[in-house]
């Protein structure tokens, strides 16, 4: 599915991938964890396209594609979704036009025809009701006033509906409750599949008791150091990343 | 020897005193009104066309930027196919005015009972005193040339207490290359309500629009009052709007300003009762090489009034965006409550957006303020759209209907404001295929 080789990535001038080498077969589900700065942002940044990034070196194959060339909006269609650490407040933007602008664009650019209302409203409202996003939420402007754990709620209503090949999750955890975090898990492993990957990026290990990776990574001063089965993100909570911090350095 | 220094008249300058001189003894008028042009032209002949140093007019030097004056429009044009729509789908009663002429039979006056609509030439005819009551307190140039050649338009009636629901617009159209000095009227009596368009809309030639449009809110009435300016793109379009607000009124006024090459939108509000609240919105779209100005003054003349200004432009292009903004409170006008806000958007390296707002606070007991920002689309913003794949065009379409969305919906009308968005998505449609590889 997801193939990364030698990975060199700068922003202004500063190398912040250096050499990241990453294989996530189809249906696997692995975590990358790391220090604060090690890069894993960057990570999910440059694999779902975002500008202002130098890619200096190395490729990132997508179901065998070089895709290091291909903007944000083709990746989407192609299959890959970014569930963002900080979700944008978009004022002005109803949230149900931003839905069907969404999955309509990325139908049109596979060469599907576009949802009918009724079929976009049905599935909204299935897949809504298992994230408890309220209709009151939907009807608000995207993400405006919402708390941290609807933002990351809303985030994984996008991953259902888009039906992404390869979910990237930054640091989904983040400023999210243990209720909230149990709805966003279990949002998270309704949609694992055989043909659905993910890449679970992470500071700490409690989002991997609720979604149990295939493989753990680690990722240190822009590299990948080491990698091994679940049992090492308990490991890196016990000991912390200080044996890796200092053997980047 | 003259000590008085005269600038040398511009080429325009000319033009205008010759188009004066010309028509002086046939324009339309009464001996009072006759007197009034008269003096108007000295006082738009003594300080000439508005220039850099005209501080109202800073960002616009028309002496500059007015290269010549075409012809007076000469009485009604033949025409009856008009340009299309410019609010398609939006239902309200018309009153169109073609080259400055009104012309009934294009016009649509249902749901307008109780509401009297006179032809500006009659109100000249008789002198009527309300005439220039509200545009003759401005120290205007522009608007005193339009005192001294107004010729057509329309006034618009509504009595003390009466309740119009249908909106009302009236529809300037231009069909060649002509200048119109056009003068509307509207007054809304005590208690009264009213919706009111004013929309601009011209064949495709260089033609300049200057209108002046007086009017008198009574105490308690309520005016939602929306101007779409989608001049052709080779027109001048000067506007000016002077209204006075009683006691209680509620006025809430929206600009929308997208076409011709040149352009300023002026609107003065006045304060003249206490407990009034006026919303004063506005939204510019332009592109090309189009200059747009809008400039506001808004005077808390008395206690206890409340005003929301809220401007937001977009430039594309090389355009220049304009906005100037002006609240005074006068001594005495405690508990004023007054915000203004102006945001410009550039989606073009070239665009530019000038900014000047200004507060003279002459009370002590107040709460006013102003800010302005000018920016890029937000790229945090259009990341999160294209990362959900939708495509470069539309995530921008989305964002700028988005920033556009507050000022328009600040108008509180829900069709007006519909209609007014389409208008907006149409013009980011033209320039999504205008950008498109």
């Amino acid at each position: 599915m997801l193939s990364i080789k030698n990975l060199h990535a700068s922003i202004d001038g500063r190398e912040i991938l250096r050499g990241i080498d990453l294989e996530v077969p189809t249906g696997q589900v692995h975590a990358i964890m790391g220090p604060n700065g090690s890069g894993k942002s960057t990570l999910s940044y440059v694999l779902a396209g975002r500008e202002g990034y130098d890619i200096t070196d190395g490729s990132i194959l997508f179901d065998g594609e070089e895709i290091v060339e291909t903007p944000a909006e083709e990746r989407a269609a192609k299959g890959i979704f970014l569930a963002f650490q900080y979700p944008l407040e978009i004022p002005g933007v109803a949230t149900m036009t931003f839905l069907k602008a969404a999955m309509n664009a990325q139908r049109k650019a596979r060469g599907e025809t576009e949802l009918t209302t009724p079929d976009f409203m049905r599935r909204v409202k299935t897949s809504a009701e298992k994230l408890n996003v309220t209709q009151e939420m939907l009807r608000r402007p995207l993400n405006v006033g919402f708390s941290g754990g609807e933002k990351k709620r809303n985030e994984i209503l996008q991953m259902a509906l888009l039906e992404p090949k390869l979910a990237i999750l930054d640091e989904t955890d983040s400023g999210l409750d243990i209720d909230a975090l149990r709805v966003v898990s279990d949002g998270v492993n309704a949609l694992r599949s055989p043909d659905r990957s993910m890449l679970v990026i992470t500071h700490y290990q409690r989002l991997l008791d609720h979604i149990v990776p295939d493989v753990v990574h680690v990722m240190a001063a822009g590299r990948i150091v080491r990698s091994g089965g679940p049992e090492l993100a308990l490991e890196l909570e016990a000991n912390g990343y200080a044996d890796y911090v200092g053997a980047a350095a | 020897m003259n000590a008085e220094l005269r600038s040398l008249r511009t080429e325009a300058e000319t033009a205008l005193a010759e188009s004066f001189a010309a028509a002086r003894n046939s324009l339309p008028g009464s001996a009072t009104v006759k007197a009034a042009r008269e003096r108007a032209f000295a006082a738009f002949e003594g300080k000439g066309l508005p220039h850099r140093r005209t501080e109202p007019w800073r960002y616009t030097d028309l002496r500059a930027l007015l290269r010549t004056v075409p012809p007076r429009a000469a009485g009604a044009a033949a025409a009856t196919a008009l340009p299309a729509d410019p609010l398609p789908g939006l239902d309200r009663a018309r009153i169109v005015v073609v080259d400055g002429v009104w012309r009934p039979e294009l016009s649509d006056l249902a749901g307008l009972d109780g509401v009297t609509v006179t032809a500006t030439e009659r109100l000249l005819a008789e002198g009527d005193e309300r005439l220039g009551g509200q545009a003759g307190r401005l120290d205007d140039a522009m608007v005193a040339l339009n005192t001294a050649l107004m010729a057509g338009g329309v006034a618009i009636d509504v009595p003390a207490g009466v309740d119009i629901n249908r909106a009302v617009e009236i529809a300037h159209v231009t069909t060649g290359a002509v200048a119109t000095y056009v003068r509307n009227h509207i007054w809304v009596g005590a208690g009264g309500s009213l919706r009111v368009l004013e929309t601009f809309v011209g064949a495709d030639a260089a033609y300049q629009a200057n209108v002046v449009t007086e009017a008198v809110i009574g105490d308690r009435a309520k005016v939602i009052w929306a101007k779409l300016q989608a001049e052709a793109a080779s027109s001048v379009h000067i506007g000016t709007l002077a209204a006075s607000i009683g006691a209680e009124a509620q006025f809430d006024h929206l600009t929308l300003m997208t076409g011709a090459a040149l352009s300023r939108s002026q609107s003065f509000v006045s304060f003249g009762g206490e407990f009034a609240r006026a919303g004063l919105f506005g939204a510019t779209m332009v592109g090309g090489r189009q200059h747009a100005d809008i400039m506001l003054g808004v005077d808390h003349a008395v206690p206890n009034g409340a005003s929301r200004e809220l401007f937001k432009a977009v430039m594309d292009g090389r355009a220049e965006g304009i906005f100037q903004g002006r609240i005074v409170v006068r001594p005495g006008a405690q508990k004023t409550d007054g915000r203004m806000m102006t945001q410009g958007l550039l989606l073009s390296e070239e665009a530019t957006f000038s900014v000047k707002p200004e507060l003279e606070i002459f009370a002590d007991d107040v709460q006013c303020a102003h800010g302005a920002t000018s920016g890029q689309i937000d790229e945090d913003m259009l990341f999160y759209l294209l990362a959900r794949g939708i495509p470069r065009a539309e995530a921008e379409t989305l964002l700028v209907t988005a920033f556009l969305a507050e000022a328009i919906e600040g108008l509180g009308d829900e069709a007006i404001g519909e209609a007014f968005e389409v208008v907006a998505r149409d013009w980011l449609a033209r320039r999504g295929r205008m950008v498109a590889p």
